[in-house]
């Protein structure tokens, strides 16, 4: 059993909703990025999505584009990543961690390569933005060393690709909550619960809502009918404006108690 | 690579060229594309829309453009006949017009009444808002806050046509910023919306359907060129930028073995310089903007800036079908530095009595060197994409002179 698969199970036989936060890594600070990731599983993260950062991130609304041209200043890369995700290891072997990001800096780290030192370094999964299932077939090497590939689903998803992604969905489906990219205003939840209990009945495997999840009233009704909840743009927006390590732990865990309170209180 | 015996084949039926193309597109893209596709597959073999199409090209655009034998600069240069296609002389001076009414009229077909479109020197930009204002279409354009300070009088004339110009202040903040902005947009508006993408780049069908519509440079240019002179050219040659219109000048010509196909690219202040926009000479392949291609990227896989004198060819990826036919050894890409453009641009002003576009330019300085390896009765075909008056304050700017 994956640990993906190891913490959905658990919260399932809890009763419990996931808490799935994001991070650009590097950002606030690439020193303190390792204490930032344990300071998330403090504050109540069952999964870590750890954004690798592009300079094209096409689906990403300004906060998160932002956050990726910062630590690209700072010289982050894929590398970087990777040694803080086994530095993170080193004392956390449970909280799963999915890297989310585009397809050109895994195409220039190169695939295989890529896999191999991914999977040494702890990481669990990868959510490439810009690799639909029908493109998967360069994440082969990936999930063949073990990587899920963590598949999106959005409101404009066809029936026909739906069932494909159902049938294809492995570590969690994140299902995007509207048309348009992260960080939008917009949040409907009325709209989204039917889709989400129709997808959740198909696929094989837990289902995750994430884009314009801002706060815990958000969160709690999201949490009324998915596995988890994924928050991004509105804590890497707190986050942006920290003075030090320790004030970006203290952030994230003064952003995410209530979340995390409002889904336990279901 | 197997030998591939008809290049028109192309793309596959996942809107692959070989290993490039594709669909690299945020999963909310992919139903909107489909859409697009099914739309476009049915049209493209559409009696009532090809008759419309060819009308408006015709009436609107000015179509067929001439093939041009420029004696003068050929004797100058003193090797083959250099023979130019002259696009320059289409609508709105350019080679882009053919594909945005051709994008216009599958917008005004699938019912949409918003246009986006990302634009970096100005020229798509203006030709999509000409193509809007005609239709009576909503017209947004998407155009990098650098570029919008180097060419103001594209930005007047996309308002003057009724386009509203949003300012891109992401990345770099020129063409491939404006590019993921207008991608954005689409994104969040797909219901009431229509991207006009301006180069053969972008997701599966983009790159097949600018193609086309821009194929028609090349029908025309291959019919003319037997009609006056008997015979094929030995080589055909198209600046890169993106590469539409070179892929529009080359798609006829693919199957004949016979003619060389020569692309160039923007080789800046010179390739060694790091310096350009060279992404077939100088590239990897990679993923950007939609589909794998030859792209410019540093060690970490992060798109670079890129150089070059024209606005138009300062482009980090190129469109999919080039780095096919590049990687098939079909078509091959040489770089033409910044100062190269510049002495074909005087050239071929004080020769024949045209300022071809700086991007254009590229092609004629190729065409150049190509023509002095070839016997005095060899033809080189240029595809002159673009006038150049918009490019004046450029070239006073660099030579030191105040308008």
């Amino acid at each position: 059993m994956s640990r993906i698969e190891r913490r959905f199970a658990a919260l399932k036989s809890a009763g419990r909703t996931g808490l799935i936060p994001f991070v650009t890594a590097g950002d606030p600070s690439p020193d303190g990025m390792v204490s930032l990731l344990h300071g998330l599983v403090a504050a109540g993260a069952d999964v870590i999505e750890l954004g690798v950062p592009f300079s094209d991130p096409m689906a990403d609304g300004p906060v998160i584009q932002h956050a990726s041209e910062r630590a690209i200043a700072k010289g982050v890369g894929l590398a970087n990543v990777l040694a803080w995700v086994a530095a993170f290891r080193e004392t956390d072997d449970e909280t799963p961690i999915v890297l989310m990001g585009y397809l050109n800096p895994v195409e220039m780290y190169g695939y295989a390569a890529f896999a191999e030192d991914a999977v040494e370094a702890g990481v669990d999964g990868v959510l490439m933005v810009d690799c639909p299932l029908e493109e998967s077939h360069v994440l082969e090497p990936l999930r063949e060393a073990g990587l899920d590939q963590i598949l999106l689903a959005s409101p404009t998803t066809a029936e026909t690709r739906l069932a494909a992604l159902c049938e294809a969905a492995t570590g969690f489906l994140y299902y995007v909550s509207f048309a348009g990219i992260t960080g939008a205003a917009q949040l409907s939840t009325g709209d989204i619960a039917e889709r989400v209990a129709g997808i959740r009945a198909r696929s094989k495997a837990p289902v995750a809502v994430g884009f314009g999840v801002r706060d815990a009233e958000g969160a709690k009704a999201i949490g009324e009918f998915a596995d988890a909840v994924v928050i991004g743009s509105a804590l890497v927006d707190r986050l942006a404006g920290a003075t030090s390590a320790d004030d970006a732990v203290g952030r994230a865990r003064d952003f995410l108690a209530p979340i995390r309170a409002a889904l336990d209180a279901r | 690579m197997t030998q591939i015996t008809d290049f028109h084949a192309w793309p596959d039926a996942h809107g692959r060229f070989g290993d490039f193309g594709g669909i690299y597109v945020a999963e909310t893209l992919m139903e909107p594309l489909a859409e697009l596709t099914a739309a476009y597959e049915k049209l493209r073999t559409d009696p009532a829309f090809i008759a419309e199409l060819d009308r408006d090209l015709k009436h609107y655009v000015g179509r067929p453009s001439p093939v041009y034998h420029a004696e003068r600069l050929s004797k100058h240069v003193g090797g083959a006949r250099i023979v130019l296609k002259r696009e320059d002389l289409n609508h709105t001076g350019a080679h882009k017009i053919n594909n945005t009414v051709g994008q216009a009229l599958v917008a005004r077909y699938m019912g949409k009444s918003r246009i986006i479109a990302e634009t970096g020197a100005g020229q798509h930009g203006v030709a999509s808002a000409t193509v809007a204002a005609r239709m009576g279409l909503k017209c947004v354009v998407y155009m990098g806050a650098v570029d919008i300070e180097r060419q103001k009088i594209n930005v007047y004339r996309m308002r003057l046509l009724g386009a509203e110009v949003v300012p891109v202040t992401s990345g770099s903040k020129t063409l491939k910023d404006a590019l993921n902005e207008a991608m954005r947009d689409w994104v969040t508006n797909v219901e009431d919306t229509f991207y006009i993408i301006g180069t053969v780049a972008g997701p599966h069908p983009y790159p097949q359907m600018v193609r086309d519509f821009n194929a028609i440079v090349g029908r025309e240019a291959r019919a003319q060129t037997i009609e006056q002179f008997g015979r094929l050219p030995d080589v055909v040659t198209a600046c890169v930028g993106g590469g539409s219109n070179a892929i529009g000048i080359f798609h006829a010509f693919l199957n004949d073995g016979g003619v060389r196909l020569v692309g160039a690219e923007a080789a800046g202040d010179g390739i060694e310089t790091g310096r350009h926009a060279a992404s077939l000479a100088a590239g990897k392949p990679g993923v950007l903007h939609g589909n794998r291609t030859y792209v410019l990227s540093d060690a970490n896989g992060q798109i670079v800036e890129t150089h070059s004198i024209s606005a138009g060819l300062d482009y980090p990826g190129v469109g999919p079908e080039h780095a096919f036919l590049k990687d098939a050894g079909r078509a091959e890409y040489v770089g033409v530095t910044d100062d190269e453009a510049l002495e074909a641009f005087h050239l071929l002003a004080r020769t024949e009595g045209i300022l071809p576009a700086l991007e254009s330019s590229h092609a004629i300085a190729q065409a150049m060197k190509l023509a002095r390896e070839l016997p005095k009765d060899g033809i080189v075909l240029a595809n002159l994409s673009g006038r150049g008056d918009k490019d004046v304050h450029t070239i006073a700017a660099r030579e030191g002179i105040e308008l």
